[in-house]
Order: structure tokens, then C-alpha cells, then sequence
């Protein structure tokens, strides 16, 4: 069993997940059970300032969007910050702490966009002996509107400012939360960076509907008829989150800022990729809030297994390796070629990559009388889709030719340098090759 | 070469080919396509009623995830910290009676999730890239003794070897294994898949099987417990129920267990020789096992003498379908009244039978059935009950398998409490090794 132990800003936790700050971290009732469960450590259900909490919807705070057999893949929410008062909260996570020392517990935090709010807060959260503080700005509804949460975090000045007060009133780690809400991730990671943050988390959830009652005209979650956009969130945010988490760490800006995971991690896999990605740790909710905090015993025995058959002996060894492999389209290699090719012993003949294909594509598969799906490699331009749409994994694989082979769709001899866009000859900008 | 029609008892009614076909697995094991298609199903429901229904309580949806998410090595291991015969009863397990009876899906559509398949794609895929998973805890120097190499003797044994201990077990037959080598009916356990298990099994080090010693003959109560300081007895059922009836001493007239027993230790199916009209007497699983086997070996016609009702059969609805699939006839109300023949075999004269609430009698109608061979499939009985106190016809067993003296416990299907089957008694070993494990070490 490989060594899941992370050391994440110089908070130690027994295994890299850490349930995200929502529901399941909203009390001490929760975050004992999760602990008990086996989780590494918890960010606390984000916190207002002293004062009468907000207020939830008392009708239905969630949608979903389902794949076969009601698979859960994306779910939406209207929630608020924690609707239970500071003093409550902040007493749980002292006794919760105190009585799991190893576990990582990290404080969700948004209060308004004023230094005194911040000078506040700080001291009372540093008291619960919490290992550091998340800022929230991430949040796409509700709060923003009252110029918190997304608000803040689409103005990256604001980000800074607010970073560089948390640094200055609290000395343990800051991490922030960034809403995945704006055009490009980079800029809000750069301020928390010369904010001085520890390390941003992302992403919190998307600004979504996830349908629209037919009937009532209204978009679901509707309450009494009307609908809200909501946080969406789940499996289906993960390519968002994973692309977003990647431009950070690969930004020379950034690079190497600790990033904490967040979107969609329901399994090892999705959580090795993140790290992968450069994250040094992973945040998880809709998976928990959809299958139960049991749910970490098979992060845990993936990622081990994993780690044991790749011969790493540390999560700290996997964060970032596949940083380097993410880069622009424009120095993809134009000289490598791949064809499809169908396993005719895995093939079901359901005639899905034929639709796909010669519908859509390249016409680059042929269907015989008696159901017999080829690929004709001097039309096909490796797409993929063929892959992507077929019911049956690994019966269709790409299969990369050889230097010296002649490609049959275009006639020329597959090369064996790279060579890309760069320095391609249709490229009015080419610059020539050295 | 004969054929089904052959009268009387004969060797190769079917072609070899035939018969290789006929024995192979009732349930092939999962391509991956299938396995990740059947994982998909599962809903990991909280507190799942398929683990409660398991008796060695396998956590069932995380080993489902773990194949789902391509570690079928981590399902294995969640298998096996709770059943290390979980190959075996991924093969043997009635899980239309058990897990997948409880599944949700069986009630949201009738079509559980294949669990017992699942398990054997994950467990085949460990024992087939793995030697042995575990590693035994640093040696107490206690020594136990285990009597009976079937499922509890075997789960009792690793257990203590895994935290420590040393393990004698002592085994009447030349072979370990019990009813997994010499019960199972053989297309549930081919490859010699129980001979590999239990190979596989003493992976663990810190276990000797000394075979050929009967506890009663060889081996004596009072000096195995002079010996070691905690005895297991995992010595199941070994004896045969009379048949009660006149002429039982005829030839073609033998226990049915005798007969798989032949069957599964035949290197070679064609030697083996059945009868062309064969009648089971029984009930249960051994019944419908020598019955389906018979057919398979090319036996003309097969009957399953029952005398009691269609419901009253232990043999689950699934069992008594696929005998019926296989072309066995099952007949019920029918008692055995004689064996006609003349020193073999020729005919069964059976009563009908009817109960109207106060037990079952004969109507004194009978009809004859042809029949060159009989199998007595009626129950097995202890063969010894090492002097301990008995509840019923078994040893009486309270708690974790203590039995009525000291220092002895007992498990599987010798001991009170509890279905007959392999799962059951590996639950049962499983749990007496933790209660001796704890008595040895002081903490109980
Ligand atoms: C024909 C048949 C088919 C079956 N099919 C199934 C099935 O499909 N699924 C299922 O779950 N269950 C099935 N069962 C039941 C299952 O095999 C038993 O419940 C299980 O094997 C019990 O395990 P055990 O360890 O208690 O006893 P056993 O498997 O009977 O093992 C007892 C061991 O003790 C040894 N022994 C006996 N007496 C002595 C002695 N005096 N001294 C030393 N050693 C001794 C024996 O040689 C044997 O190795 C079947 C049973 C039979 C008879
Ligand atoms: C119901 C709900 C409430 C949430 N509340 C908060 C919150 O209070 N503070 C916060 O930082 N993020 C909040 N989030 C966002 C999550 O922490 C997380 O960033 C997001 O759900 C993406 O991760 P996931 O795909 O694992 O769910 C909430 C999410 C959900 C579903
Ligand atoms: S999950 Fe619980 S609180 Fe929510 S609607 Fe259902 S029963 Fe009510
Ligand atoms: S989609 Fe896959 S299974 Fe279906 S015909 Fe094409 S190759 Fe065969
Ligand atoms: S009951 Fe069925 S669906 Fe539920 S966890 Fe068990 S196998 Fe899966």
C-alpha cells in the first residue's frame, strides 16, 4: 500500500481528500462522520461574519442532469453561505479539531469586501486552532449579489487586496477559492498570488440551469415557479476544472503555486489526474453528497494501488508530472499520424462509428452487407470520434504509423521529426525551421 | 464406446468432447466488457441489504466500484479481508437465495446485479496476477490445532496464521479442501480450482496440513486439547442418512456424495460410468447436484424422487430450473417404499405421499420406476462428535463457535447454527479464529 500521507502548505493529512467546503462539512455532526469514514481533512462550510446568517430557500436547492440508468453527472445548486450562526460554527470546529489533530481542517471564510470585516473574523478563527482559511470567491449566487463570492472573485484586484488582509491579520495558510466564472483563470490566480495566498483552490461551481419545467415554464430548481441560475458541479465540471487547474500551473506567473483540486472528483482516477495536473491535493463534494462519505474507501485504494503498480511511493512524487504535457495547439506534432482501427472480436455491430462517421466526419468507414465495420485508412484523418462513440471500450483503437510508412490519405511518407504549426508552410506567420 | 441408451451401468455414454462441454463452467467468467457493464449497475446503496445478506458480510458496492474503476486487485482484497474462500463462493455461493435476492435491482427489475459473477471476475484477476495478498503478523509462537480442511477449517486456519499463530490441520481425506475438492458439483469448481485455492490459500505461511488423520481414530480429543491450547473442529457432515427402505443394500444403490465424490476426483470423465435410468432421492442441493451431473454424463433418463412438496424443497427455485434445463424430471409427493432387482437394481417402488397438517403419510398408491441406479441424496450426519455436547444433531456451538468444553471451538456445517454451505462456514471459521485469536492473546 503506497503512502497516501500529503503535506499540503505544511498541513498534514492522512490521504490527499479533502471534502470541499458545502453541505458535508456544514457541522461537526457531518465532519465527525466524515472523519470516521476516512477522509484526510475537511474546508468548512463557508462562513459568514458575526450577525444574523443568510437565509436558504425553503423549496427544492437542487437540479440535476442524469446519463443512462440516472447516473448522476452534473448537479446544480441555489445555497447560500452557512445559514447557522458564526459562534455555533466556530465552537464545532474547535471541539472537531481538538478531537481529530491529524486530520486537516481548513475554514471557509466570506465576509464583505472591507479590511474591518477581515480584522474581525480572523482572530476568532485562528482561536479554533484550524490549520488555515479558505476564501470564498467562488460563490455564483446569492452572495454575489450582496458583493461577496464571485463578485470578488471576477475582479482580481479585489482578490489581491483581500488576499494581502487575510496574510496580514492570520498567520496560518491562505488558501483562495476561485470561481471558475470569468473568461481567463490565470488573471485571479496571479492576484491571489501577489496577494501573497499559500495556494488557490479551484474551481467552485459554474453559473447554470439545469432545466426548464415545460409545464411551469420556470427553470429547475424552481421554487413556487421561478427559477435562479444555480452552481453546477459534479462529473460533468471536471474537463472545466482540470483545464483551468492546468493554465495555472503551466502560467510562468504561477507556476508552482499549490493548487488544491476541486470539480467533479468522484473516483482515484479523476483525483490522480488533478495531481497529475499539478494539484497537490483534491476537494470533493458532489461525489460525497451523492453516494456517501464511504466513498473515499475507493479513492483511497485506487490511488494506492495505482501509486504501487507505477512504483510511486508519494503523492508528492505524482503532483505535476503531466504539467509539462500540457501546452498550445500550435506546437502539437503535425507529423505524427494515427489511424482508427476496429477489433472486429470486441465489435458488437451497432453501426455507431459508421453514423458518426459518415454522417459527420470523414467517411472514413465502410459497412459490409453482413454488418462488418472497417475503417478505411485513406480516408480517415484520426479523429477520434469513432473512439468516443463506440458502446464497447478499446474496440476501436488508435493506432499511431510509423516513420517511413506511407500515410494512404494523403500519399506522403510519415516523418520521423517532429514538426508543427510553427513552422508549417500553409502557416502564413511560419517562421522557418532552425 | 456406449451411449445413453446403454442399459445398466456404463462408462462413455457421451463423446469426451461432449462431456469437456457438459463440465465446464455453468457460469462463464465476465469478459471485461461485461464486467464493467454489470459494475455500471450497481446504485453503492447505504447500509446495503446485499452485504447484510451476505454471511461473511463482503462489502459488496465498494468492491463493485473498485472493479468499475479498473482496480478489480482492490475489489479482491475488499473481498477477501472478509471471505478468503471468496473465489470459491463466487462459484458456489446460491446468491439467488443470498446477495442478489437482496439486491435493489432484483426488486426494481428483477434483474439483480450479477454480484457472484463480479466477485469472481475480481478475485480470479488477483489470484491469477498475485501469489498471496496478505502478510502474517510476526509469529506469537501459539499453537492451534484445526480439524477438518473444508471452508471453516480453512478460513479458522489463515486467520490465525495471518496474526500470527501456528496452524496444524489435521484432515481425515489424502486431499485438503473438504466439499470444495470432493462435494461441489464440478462445473462450478473447474480448472481444479479447489486444489488452487487451497494452494493459494496456505500462500500465507504459518499453516501444515497433516492429511489421513481422523479425529476419533489417529487424532483423540483429549490429546489434540493436551497439545494446544485451542482445537477447531470444521469436520462437516461426513455421514450418510439410511434410506430405510427394502432392498437399499442392492447394487447400483449408493450415497449420492460417494458418487461426486468419484466424479470430481476422476482424471477422466469417460471412465466414469453412470447409470441409464438413474432416480436421486432427495431434496437438497446434492440431489439436484447428482442429478444434473448424472445427466451430463449421458445418463438417458433422470429422476428426482422428492416426498414432499415442490415448496417444501431446500433446493432453490434457480436449482430446481436449471435440473429441469438439463433434462432432469423432478417428481414430488414420492417416498421410497422398496429396490427392487435381482442383486442389482432394476426397479424403485415409490409411494405417494400427501399431508394434510399433520404429517406426512403415504397414500399406499405406488408406481415403479425403472432404474439401474439409485442416489441417496436424503442428509448427512456428523461422523464424530469429538465427546462435546450436541444441540440437534450437531455440536453445540454459543457465540463465536465456543463449544461445550474449553479450549474447543467448532464452525461450518459440524457445528450448530447456520445454513449448510460454503459461505456460511467460512463466516464461521472465520469468526472462531478472531474469538481464539482474542483468548490467546489474553484480551478475553
Ligand atoms: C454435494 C454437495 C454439493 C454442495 N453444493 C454447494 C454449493 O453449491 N454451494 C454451497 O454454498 N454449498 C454447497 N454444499 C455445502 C457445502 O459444501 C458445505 O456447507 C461446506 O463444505 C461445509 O464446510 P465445512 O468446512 O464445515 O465442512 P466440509 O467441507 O465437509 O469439510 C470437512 C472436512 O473435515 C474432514 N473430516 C471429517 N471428519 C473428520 C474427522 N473425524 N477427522 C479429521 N477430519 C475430518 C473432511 O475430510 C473434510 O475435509 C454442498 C454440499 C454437498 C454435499
Ligand atoms: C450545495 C452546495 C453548496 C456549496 N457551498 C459552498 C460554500 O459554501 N462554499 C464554497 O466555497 N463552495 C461551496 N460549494 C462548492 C463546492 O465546494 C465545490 O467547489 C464544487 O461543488 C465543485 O466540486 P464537486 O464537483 O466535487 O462538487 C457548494 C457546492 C454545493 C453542491
Ligand atoms: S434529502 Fe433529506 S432533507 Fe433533503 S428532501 Fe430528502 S429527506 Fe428532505
Ligand atoms: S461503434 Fe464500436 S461496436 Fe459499434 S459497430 Fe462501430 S466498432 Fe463496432
Ligand atoms: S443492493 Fe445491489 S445495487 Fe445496491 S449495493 Fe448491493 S449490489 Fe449494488
Amino acid at each position: 500500500m503506497a503512502d497516501l500521507t500529503t503535506d499540503f502548505l505544511g498541513i498534514k493529512s492522512p490521504n490527499p481528500f479533502w471534502l470541499a467546503s458545502a453541505p458535508p462539512t456544514d457541522k461537526e455532526y457531518n465532519v465527525r462522520r466524515a472523519f470516521e469514514a476516512g477522509w484526510g481533512g475537511v474546508v468548512w462550510k463557508t462562513l459568514g461574519s458575526e450577525g444574523p446568517p443568510v437565509v436558504n430557500v425553503n423549496g427544492p436547492r437542487y437540479g440535476a442532469i442524469y446519463g443512462a440508468d440516472r447516473r448522476l453527472l452534473g448537479l446544480n445548486n441555489i445555497e447560500l453561505i452557512t445559514d447557522r450562526p458564526l459562534e455555533v460554527n466556530l465552537e464545532e470546529i474547535t471541539r472537531v479539531k481538538a478531537d481529530y489533530p491529524d486530520r486537516a481542517m481548513i475554514v471557509s471564510l466570506m465576509v464583505p469586501c472591507e479590511e474591518q470585516a477581515w480584522k474581525d473574523i480572523l482572530p476568532r478563527v485562528a482561536a479554533t486552532g484550524a490549520d488555515g482559511i479558505e476564501l470564498n470567491f467562488g460563490c455564483p449566487h446569492g452572495m454575489s449579489e450582496r458583493g461577496m463570492g464571485a463578485a470578488v472573485g471576477q475582479v482580481p484586484e479585489y482578490i489581491e487586496m483581500v488576499t494581502r488582509w487575510c496574510k496580514q491579520y492570520y498567520d496560518k495558510p491562505v488558501i483562495v477559492k476561485l470561481t471558475p466564472n470569468i473568461t481567463d483563470v490565470r488573471k485571479p490566480a496571479a492576484a491571489a498570488m501577489r496577494g501573497g495566498a499559500d495556494a488557490v483552490s479551484l474551481i467552485n461551481t459554474i453559473n447554470s440551469i439545469t432545466s426548464v419545467n415545460l409545464d411551469t415554464m420556470s427553470p429547475e430548481p424552481s421554487i413556487d415557479g421561478k427559477g435562479s441560475h444555480g452552481g453546477y458541479c459534479g462529473p460533468a465540471v471536471k474537463p472545466i476544472a482540470m483545464s483551468m487547474v492546468s493554465e495555472i500551473a503551466r502560467n510562468p506567473e504561477t507556476h508552482g503555486l499549490p493548487i488544491s483540486g476541486i470539480g467533479g472528483v468522484t473516483t482515484w482516477r479523476d483525483a490522480a489526474e488533478f495531481i497529475s495536473l499539478g494539484c497537490g491535493n483534491v476537494q470533493v463534494c458532489t461525489a460525497a453528497m451523492t453516494y456517501g462519505f464511504k466513498i473515499v474507501d475507493e479513492m483511497k485504494s485506487g490511488l494506492s494501488q495505482w501509486m504501487d503498480e507505477k512504483g510511486y511511493t508519494s503523492v508528492e512524487e505524482v503532483v505535476g508530472r503531466a504539467v509539462p504535457n500540457v501546452t498550445d495547439w500550435q506546437y502539437l506534432n503535425l507529423n505524427y499520424v494515427a489511424k482508427a482501427k476496429i477489433n472486429q472480436d470486441d465489435c458488437i455491430k451497432c453501426g455507431r462509428c459508421y453514423a458518426a462517421c459518415e454522417d459527420t466526419s470523414h467517411q472514413a468507414i465502410a459497412m459490409s452487407q453482413d454488418r462488418t465495420f472497417t475503417v478505411i485508412d485513406e480516408e480517415c484523418v484520426a479523429c477520434n470520434l469513432c473512439v468516443d462513440v463506440c458502446p464497447v471500450e478499446n474496440c476501436i483503437t488508435m493506432e499511431a504509423m510509423q516513420p517511413g510508412e506511407v500515410d494512404p490519405r494523403t500519399g506522403k511518407v510519415v516523418e520521423k521529426e517532429y514538426a508543427n504549426w510553427t513552422t508549417h508552410p500553409n502557416n502564413p506567420g511560419a517562421v522557418a525551421a532552425e | 464406446m456406449s451411449s445413453p441408451m446403454t442399459p445398466g451401468i456404463a462408462a462413455a455414454r457421451l463423446p469426451e468432447d461432449t462431456l469437456a462441454k457438459n463440465f465446464t463452467d455453468l457460469h462463464a467468467p465476465l469478459a471485461p466488457h461485461e464486467a464493467a457493464v454489470a459494475a455500471d449497475r450497481c446504485y453503492f446503496c447505504h447500509d446495503a441489504p446485499c452485504v447484510t445478506a451476505c454471511p461473511t458480510d463482503i462489502d459488496i458496492p465498494l468492491f463493485i466500484r473498485q472493479i468499475s474503476t479498473g482496480t478489480p486487485e482492490a475489489a479482491a482484497k475488499t473481498i477477501f479481508d472478509q471471505n478468503i474462500l471468496g473465489g470459491m463462493c463466487a462459484r458456489v455461493c446460491p446468491t439467488e437465495d443470498l446477495c442478489e435476492q437482496a439486491c435493489v435491482r432484483e426488486l426494481a427489475e428483477g434483474k439483480p446485479v450479477e454480484i457472484g459473477r463480479l466477485q469472481r471476475h475480481a478475485t480470479d484477476t488477483l489470484m491469477a496476477k498475485q501469489r498471496h495478498p496478505y502478510d502474517r503478523a510476526p509469529e506469537t509462537g501459539k499453537k492451534v490445532a484445526v480439524v477438518g480442511a473444508g471452508p471453516a477449517g480453512l478460513a479458522c486456519a489463515h486467520r490465525l496464521a495471518m496474526h500470527g499463530h501456528d496452524v496444524t490441520i489435521y484432515d481425515a481425506e489424502a486431499k485438503a479442501g473438504g466439499l470444495n475438492e470432493f462435494g461441489i458439483a464440478a462445473y462450478k469448481s473447474t480448472d481444479d480450482f479447489a486444489a488452487r485455492e487451497v494452494d493459494w490459500l496456505l500462500g500465507i505461511g504459518g499453516i501444515t496440513i497433516k492429511t489421513g488423520m481422523r479425529l476419533g481414530a489417529e487424532l483423540k480429543m483429549d490429546d489434540l486439547v493436551g497439545c494446544f491450547p485451542a482445537v477447531f473442529l470444521g469436520v462437516g457432515l461426513g455421514g450418510v442418512n439410511a434410506l430405510r427402505s427394502a432392498g437399499e443394500d442392492k447394487d447400483g444403490v449408493r450415497d449420492a456424495v460417494g458418487f461426486i465424490k468419484d466424479l470430481r476426483q476422476a482424471s477422466d470423465l469417460t471412465a466414469l460410468p453412470v447409470g441409464r435410468d438413474v432416480v436421486v432421492i432427495g431434496g437438497g442441493m446434492t440431489a439436484i447436484d447428482a442429478a444434473v451431473q448424472s445427466k451430463l454424463l449421458g445418463a438417458q433418463n433422470v429422476t428426482i424422487a422428492y416426498r414432499r412438496g415442490r415448496n417444501a424443497m431446500s433446493a432453490s427455485t434457480y436449482e430446481q430450473d436449471l435440473a429441469a434445463s438439463k433434462g432432469v424430471r423432478l417428481m414430488f409427493n414420492a417416498q421410497p417404499v422398496a429396490i427392487h432387482g435381482n442383486g442389482a437394481v432394476r426397479e424403485i417402488e415409490l409411494e405417494h405421499t400427501s399431508d394434510d397438517g399433520t404429517g406426512l403419510k403415504g397414500t399406499g398408491e405406488t408406481i415403479r420406476l425403472a432404474a439401474d441406479q439409485v442416489f441417496k441424496a436424503i442428509g448427512q450426519t456428523l461422523t464424530t462428535d469429538g465427546g462435546l455436547e450436541l444441540e440437534g444433531r450437531k455440536i453445540a456451538v454459543t457465540g463465536a463457535g465456543r463449544t461445550s468444553r474449553a479450549g474447543v471451538w467448532a464452525g461450518g456445517d459440524c457445528a450448530s447454527g447456520g445454513d449448510d454451505l460454503t459461505v456460511t462456514a467460512v463466516a464461521e471459521g472465520r469468526d472462531a479464529a478472531m474469538d481464539i485469536h482474542a483468548t490467546l492473546m489474553g484480551s478475553k
